[in-house]
């Protein structure tokens, strides 16, 4: 992993407490869906993990919700602000070419002994990535199913855009609360992808959950991916026999393997959300 | 510059620096390898490991506080074997520093047993024994709070293990500090590590409900570097054998700090969590804040407050 400085292009309310953040940075970027970077906030002492809904060739475009004094404080930071990401690196150890990438002396060293493996070597492809392992577009066979629920609908912009470059479908579903709590509904429908909302007051399209605006508009998919609440996405898993990925969240620690604060129960054993996944199988989930 | 002299010698063990991950806070090393090169660490404390694998406290065992954080992850590890077998060969294969054991047992015998197994393999440089954790129920910390319990589990260890230099890791969760170490000592410890989390609490305001699953777990951050502080002078004075200081340490200042106060090595926890190159860049800092305070070896500084 790597500390990045990415500086605010803008950061604006585009729903109810909800923000779409547009960072930059001075090199290249490039981040898969699902993945997530951890933002430090000044002021607070742990980063704030936010998944990426977009990945521009030299920046990301972050959504997040206002529901505490963190992304309180981040919400009101103004354009040109500096923000210190952690971000993942491709392979091997921090890259030294990387502009805006710290680099450490000790991070060339090559251990005198105790060595029976080669030191890592640079990697080839200098760009920044996310943290985590994200969704699995390649896995889709045609049709893909994308289902969101409240900002969960963030990462499944990426997650649209990579299908598509794969020659495939995307249909979404998203899910809120109420209607001014709608976002990224019309980024997805310019990509071309149509998109089915439900909202729990029936204010937009199907009144009540996901699983009621599916049934409703009987999508042909062969493979579903899906964010938001866990009680949503278990409703999803229940309601789908398609195979499937789920997004999980967990209050993270450190984000990035080694503290073991958001491992969870699954199929296989114990997880660490930040590094194992977020993204899982269905099959995985232990709901 | 002068040449800074870095190293530190714990009892036999020499470091190259006193720059030490704190157990829970590092994983088992491997997970940082590609971060950056572990070999600019003085030592390493493992994850905290019992005999039998554990998956843990149930999730949120995150909290954020002020300067600080929560933590009740409740020692989740692979158990005494993986550690022994696979944890700690994979590490020496990429690191020369002093690996550190970190053990943890819910009875007498289970520490004198998991600590026999850390002795016998040759991956593992010293034993540090947790009778401090705060988020295992009738374990833990139970042993660290009274000086009769600590003295047991040291005497117990210091029979099972024969080769390595023990640490006993105490909890600050106690109304005199001194008396436990001083009971350690007396019981054989080879030095104390101080000091663990202090047992700390948050509630969500909104939910009505603690943020923790578990309720309350171990607090931890710059907030405690005082306490912290404190705590590893009182023991360093009273006390013969050597100490590493652990709590609240952010900064290379905060190393020389703790030395000063009598710590031989400084571990660094919570820290490691927000910026998990700061042990990097602590030992980078070193040198050049060695120079302005007019210090050439670390060694010379122990304890010198």
């Amino acid at each position: 992993m790597q500390k990045s400085i990415f500086h605010i292009e803008s950061n604006d309310a585009v729903a109810r407490d909800t923000f779409r953040l547009v960072l930059r940075t001075d090199g290249p970027v490039a981040v898969c869906s699902g993945q997530f970077v951890d933002i430090d906030i000044p002021g607070y002492y742990l980063r704030r993990p936010i998944s990426v809904s977009d990945c521009l060739p030299d920046g990301l475009v972050l959504y997040y919700k206002v529901v505490g004094e963190g992304t309180k404080v981040l919400s009101g930071m103004a354009p040109g602000s500096a923000l210190e990401l952690l971000a993942g690196a491709p392979e091997g150890p921090v890259m030294a070419n990387a502009p805006g990438v710290q680099v450490f002396p000790g991070a060339k060293k090559a251990p005198e002994k105790y060595l029976d493996t080669p030191a890592p070597q640079r990697s080839r492809a200098n760009c920044l990535t996310g943290l985590g392992n994200g969704f699995h577009p390649e896995k889709c066979s045609s049709d893909a199913l994308l289902i969101g629920g409240g900002l969960g609908a963030a990462p499944l912009y990426l997650l649209a855009k990579e299908l598509l470059a794969q020659g495939k479908k995307a249909t979404a579903v998203l899910g809120f609360n109420k209607a001014d709590e709608i976002c990224l509904v019309d980024e997805l429908k310019a990509l071309g992808v149509p998109v089915h909302i439900a909202t729990m007051d029936g204010s937009v399209g199907t009144k009540g959950f996901v699983t009621d605006a599916i049934a409703a508009a009987g999508p042909v998919f062969d493979r579903f991916y899906t964010c938001g609440p866990l009680p949503m996405m278990k409703a999803v898993c229940a309601a789908l026999s398609a195979p499937g990925e789920v997004s999980l969240e967990e209050r993270m620690g450190c984000g990035a393997g080694f503290c073991y604060g958001c491992t969870v129960q699954t199929a296989s054993g114990p997880r660490r959300v930040c590094a194992d996944g977020p993204v899982f199988d269905k099959e995985e989930v232990l709901w | 510059m002068v040449t800074k002299d870095l190293s530190v010698s714990l009892c036999g063990l020499q470091l190259a620096n006193p720059v030490v991950p704190a157990s829970g806070t590092f994983g088992f090393g491997l997970e940082l390898a590609d971060t950056f090169d572990l070999n600019v660490l003085g030592g390493i404390s493992l994850k905290g490991t019992t005999r039998e694998a554990r998956f843990g406290n149930p999730t949120p065992r995150i909290a954020e506080c002020t300067a600080g954080m929560i933590n009740s992850v409740g020692l989740q590890n692979p158990g005494i074997e993986v550690l022994v077998s696979e944890k700690a060969p994979a590490l020496r294969r990429i690191y020369r520093g002093a690996i550190i054991a970190n053990i943890s047992g819910f009875s007498v015998e289970e520490y004198a047993y998991n600590c026999g197994r850390a002795d016998a393999c040759p991956d593992i440089d010293l034993i540090e024994v947790n009778v401090s954790c705060p988020n295992v129920h009738a374990g833990g910390m139970a042993f660290g709070t009274d000086p009769q319990s600590a003295a047991s589990v040291t005497k117990a260890v210091r029979e099972a293990v024969r080769h390595k230099p023990v640490f006993i890791k105490l909890s600050p969760n106690v109304t005199d500090i001194v008396s436990i170490a001083r009971a350690c000592e007396d019981a054989g410890a080879d030095g104390i590590t101080l000091i663990n989390t202090l047992l700390g609490m948050r509630i969500d305001i909104r939910r009505r409900k603690p943020v923790i699953a578990n309720k309350m777990g171990g607090f931890s951050g710059p907030a405690v570097f005082p306490l912290a502080l404190r705590m590893v002078y009182q023991v360093a004075h009273a006390c013969s054998i050597p100490v590493m200081g652990c709590g609240g340490v952010r900064r290379a200042e905060d190393v020389i700090e703790m030395m000063m106060a009598g710590a031989t090595a400084v571990q660094v926890g919570a820290e490691n969590l927000r910026n998990p190159m700061v042990c990097a860049e602590i030992t980078e800092a070193l040198p050049a804040l060695m120079d302005s305070l007019g210090i050439n070896s670390l060694q010379d500084i122990i304890g010198t407050v």
